[in-house]
């Protein structure tokens, strides 16, 4: 559905749901994630429906994923690096440490 | 000028008192016109913690301890009488509270709290347990090493408040109350046989009024022969991002809302005016927060308020009918959550059978007098 209009001069890899996709280093989490075909981050707390990026800066929280552990993260607010590890959310975040 | 019809009896304020006020007025067959002041008026009933709590209430004043204790085993019932009213639920959850003691000397004024309450009232003493912290961590496996111990006792719960809020306007107005918000009085003047009632927005004439302004009260009671002295109190509370249920209980410092969200609160500033949340309160409140339940470390805050406690010189309620200026009473009180159904049924009753006290009568405003009468 989306697609980068330059070619990224340098990629990272970084591991979504367990499978491992290379991004371009410039991007965010939210861009990354929908540069992969990725349209759907999570589901929501009311209702388990699934959610995406919306406003990508940072206002409406609706592409909130795991990142490297920690729950509850802005995708559209985190710059990618290389082995980044994210995963999806379903239903409200936990108080545990590294999510579910 | 009067601008509106004349009135059989006004209720001064639409926070939790007054719409409980109203709503037991209503029920009783009369029609009281509540005026309730601005959107941005300093109003407790917003920025409350929505517990229904009685352990710890009533050192030295068993009476308190006894009005709080009824309350609280009235709210089940209660809770159910509004959603027929309003067709909404409270959320009353009565499943137990903690304090928590995050050093021996906290415990020691908790524990000595409740037994002073337990000793006073013997019998009729509500159930509490002291606990240490391995009895703790049996309840609740999540909380911190820091915690030394708590007070635990059943009969404490919470409500989502401002649904409560809502289901009083909602079922008052089904009752036959009337409600005029941005209607703030500013004056009262006793007039052949009632009031006339003032202010920007005109003037309405009253047989009977009823003060319910919360701290307002203070300026309002004096032109009826009445005082209602109350003390600067500020609490802030924080709010969290909601979080799978991790704490099914509540507690005077923190509690997880139905919806998933965890309210941090408790705070008390009594030398301040200002309306603004403090970060330096924040920081404590969080800190105490974590060291209570450590997982709480990771979870973002969204929201933090303050909001001005309506709290006399001795932090008990003020019911008091005006000796000088009769069908003028006054009601306020710091607890109007867990005090609710004492406001909609036995103090709504005493004003509508213009009974001479509308509560016990060291509950009057004339114990901070200086010379007793």
């Amino acid at each position: 559905m989306f697609h980068s209009l330059e070619s990224p001069k340098n990629r990272v890899k970084i591991t979504v749901d367990g499978k491992h996709i290379e991004v371009d280093a410039t991007a965010n989490v939210a861009m990354a994630l929908l540069g992969a075909g990725i349209t759907a981050v999570r589901r929501s707390v009311v209702g388990n429906a699934p959610r995406a990026p919306y406003c990508m800066m940072g206002i409406c929280f609706e592409c909130l994923v795991t990142i490297d552990g920690v729950q509850n993260r802005q995708a559209c607010m985190v710059p990618v690096h290389d082995g980044m590890t994210i995963s999806s959310q379903s239903g409200a975040r936990t108080t545990e440490e590294g999510g579910k | 000028m009067r601008t509106l019809p004349d009135q059989e009896i006004v209720v001064v304020g639409g926070g939790l008192v007054g719409a409980a006020l109203a709503w037991g007025l209503a029920r009783r067959g009369l029609k009281p016109l509540v005026l309730d002041g601005e959107d941005l008026s300093h109003r407790a009933s917003r920025a409350n913690f929505a517990l229904v709590w009685v352990q710890g209430k009533g050192v030295g004043a068993p009476h308190y301890a006894r009005w709080t204790i009824a309350a609280a085993r009235q709210w089940p019932s209660f809770a159910a009488e509004i959603m027929e009213a309003s067709g909404i639920d409270v959320g009353l959850r009565q499943w137990g509270g903690f304090t928590f003691g995050l050093a021996e000397s906290e415990m020691a004024m908790w524990t000595e709290e409740v037994r002073c309450v337990a000793e006073a009232l013997g019998g009729d003493a509500p159930e509490y347990a002291v606990l240490d912290h391995a009895e703790t961590a049996r309840m609740l496996p999540g909380i911190g090493r820091d915690v030394v111990g708590a007070i635990y006792s059943p009969l404490d719960g919470d409500v989502n408040s401002l649904r409560l809020f809502r289901a009083l306007h909602v079922g008052m107005l089904n009752l036959g109350a009337g409600y005029r918000p941005h209607s703030d009085v500013t004056e009262i003047v006793p007039d052949a046989g009632g009031f006339l009632l003032k202010g920007a927005w005109g003037e309405v004439f009253a047989r009977r009024v009823v003060l319910a302004a919360g701290n307002g009260n203070t300026r309002l009671a004096p032109m009826v022969g009445l005082a209602a002295p109350t003390l600067q109190s500020k609490g802030q509370i924080l709010v969290t991002e909601k979080c799978a249920p991790f704490f099914p209980y509540t507690s005077t410092t923190v509690r997880q809302a139905e919806e998933g969200g965890v309210m941090i609160g408790d705070s008390q500033e009594a030398d301040t005016s200002s309306i603004a949340t403090d970060q330096d309160i924040s920081s404590v409140l969080a800190s105490r927060a974590i060291r209570t339940f450590p997982q709480l470390g990771s979870v973002n805050v969204v929201r933090s308020w303050s909001g001005f406690r309506v709290k006399t010189p001795d932090g008990l309620p003020i019911y008091e009918c005006s000796p000088t200026h009769p069908g003028a009473s006054l009601v306020m009180c710091h607890s109007g959550v867990t005090l609710a159904p004492h406001h909609a049924h036995l103090i709504a009753d005493a004003i509508a059978d213009q009974a001479a006290m509308l509560a016990d009568k060291r509950f009057s405003g004339r114990r901070f007098h200086v010379s007793q009468p």
